[in-house]
């Protein structure tokens, strides 16, 4: 309990005297996984919608490929981004590897099935719903995933959230891809596993205490910014 | 835009998981008037509507108009028996049709508005759809039918839950259209409004045609006993 307490508050104190390492190292994982969270979104809603609209035969293959991948282990992932990126790599010239845009794209990876996998989910429904007046439109593909896309943007932000917290969360991909290191690619998970393998476990706590509080800023934030409260009538 | 019809069938039949649910049907449509289409519950009436309109898979037969098919889709428009809303505002809604068609937002939801006033929900435009009720959502549905100028309009049953005023309301509006040049092909359970609207009337049964004539004739002398039972409001099988 002791270090529960002394966790507490040696976060208290972190945010107080608003530490600058703390602020640093926070800044940065919000900038990786926002990164990430903007590009994946750009990739998996598209394809949540297509799969939604299109029937095309290698769809149930698709589907099921996406499902699969979403239990994929970030571990895993982490590796294989590494072997790609690495000095030997096939993409090692462009000198990614242990450079925040290499945690990007391990995210980015780990969080597109997800997101892709829930949106396909809302938009599936959505999509029967509409089916009939948007075949009677004689609407284009590109229109019906417009529309889906468009009426489905509230079911759509929770699968955006979804995303979010399993990228901000997500420790073992980005500490291979990254390498936790100081003022470069440390973020406040990779800072978490530093400070409890060294066993200061109040300083670590501390920063754990301060990513749940910044989970749940960026949620708030992101639902003002939807007002899903006021409109939740969809 | 006249030279959408005349609209043909040919043993044009609609089979799902082995039952057939309307047809073969033989039937050539001129381009002028209001046919509606009566007959029990099952008949097969939405399933002719859209089997039509073309949004229902043909499983044997053909169907062809007087012009190329996709000018024809383009010139028509469908009020389905559920109407269907978008997750948006009521003006929206209607709207969408002319956005599809590239119309500039400031005109489609002017014009939206001036469709949506004439229907009755003058006073909805700013309101999710989703809040309307049963009877304003038909409304809804044909306003945002009508507002492309159809050539070629089908109604399934676009008044089975408005009140009397709205019904004589709606019929107006379609018979004004009817004047002015748009094809009118609508199913209905209510043989007041099927007399005061018909030019002609297809009477359905099981799948089939099974009487298919002008209007004061078919209600004053049914050439079938199904159709006079029909009339009568006895059960026909
Ligand atoms: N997708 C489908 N699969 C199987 N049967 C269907 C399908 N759609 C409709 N049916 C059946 O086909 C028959 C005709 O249906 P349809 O909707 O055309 O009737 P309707 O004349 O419009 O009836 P109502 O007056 O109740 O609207 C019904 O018996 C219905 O149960
Ligand atoms: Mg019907």
């Amino acid at each position: 309990m002791s270090d529960l307490w002394e966790g507490i508050r040696q976060a208290l104190w972190l945010l107080v005297t608003l530490d600058a390492d703390l602020v640093e190292i926070t800044l940065r994982s919000l900038r990786v996984t926002l990164t990430a969270l903007v590009i994946a979104c750009a990739i998996a809603l598209p394809i949540g919608a297509l799969l939604s609209v299109r029937r095309f035969r290698a769809r149930r293959f698709t589907i099921a490929l996406l499902n699969a991948l979403m239990g994929l282990p970030p571990v895993v992932v982490g590796l294989i981004v590494y072997v790609l990126l690495s000095r030997s790599g096939p993409f090692g010239v462009f000198g990614l590897i242990f450079t925040p845009t290499a945690m990007i794209i391990a995210q980015v990876i780990i969080i597109v099935p997800l997101i892709a996998s829930i949106a396909h989910q809302a938009l599936r429904e959505l999509w029967s719903d509409y089916h009939d007046l948007l075949i009677s439109l004689n609407t284009t593909q590109r229109q019906r995933m417009a529309a889906l896309l468009w009426d489905g943007r509230r079911a759509l932000l929770t699968a955006a959230l979804a995303g979010f917290g399993r990228a901000i969360g997500e420790v073992g991909a980005i500490m291979i891809v990254g390498g936790n290191i100081d003022h470069h690619t440390r973020v406040l998970t990779t800072a978490i596993a530093l400070e409890t393998g060294k066993g200061d476990f109040a300083m670590a706590l501390g920063l754990g205490f301060v990513l749940i509080l910044m989970a749940i800023a960026v949620n708030l934030a992101i639902h003002i910014i939807g007002r899903t409260e006021q409109e939740g009538r969809w | 835009m006249s030279n959408l019809f005349p609209l043909t069938l040919t043993g044009a039949t609609i089979r799902r998981r082995g039952k057939r649910l309307v047809g073969p049907i033989d039937l050539t449509l001129q381009d002028q008037g209001i046919t509606i289409v009566i007959g029990p519950n099952g008949a097969g009436k939405t399933s002719l509507l859209q089997m039509m309109h073309g949004i229902a898979r043909l499983s044997d037969g053909d169907i062809t108009w007087g012009c190329d098919l996709d000018a024809a889709r383009q010139a028509q428009s469908f009020v389905f028996q559920q109407p269907i809303l978008l997750r948006r505002s009521v003006r929206d809604n209607i709207a969408y049709p002319l956005k599809l068609r590239g119309t500039p937002k400031a005109k489609a939801r002017a014009q939206a508005d001036t469709a949506g006033a004439q229907v009755g929900l003058g006073a909805m435009l700013d309101r999710p759809a989703t809040f309307l009720s049963g009877g304003e959502r038909q409304k809804l549905a044909i306003a945002r039918a009508m507002i492309t100028k159809p050539a070629l309009l089908f109604l399934d049953e676009p008044c089975a839950s408005l009140d009397g005023r709205a019904t004589r309301e709606i019929e107006e509006i379609l018979q004004r259209a009817a004047a002015s040049g748009t094809r009118l092909i609508m199913s209905t359970h209510d043989m007041g409004q099927a007399r005061r609207l018909a030019d002609d009337v297809l009477f359905l049964l099981n799948g089939h045609i099974h009487d298919h004539a002008p209007n004061p004739q078919f209600f004053d002398q049914p050439q079938t006993a199904e159709a006079a039972a029909f009339l009568n409001g006895d059960i026909v099988e």
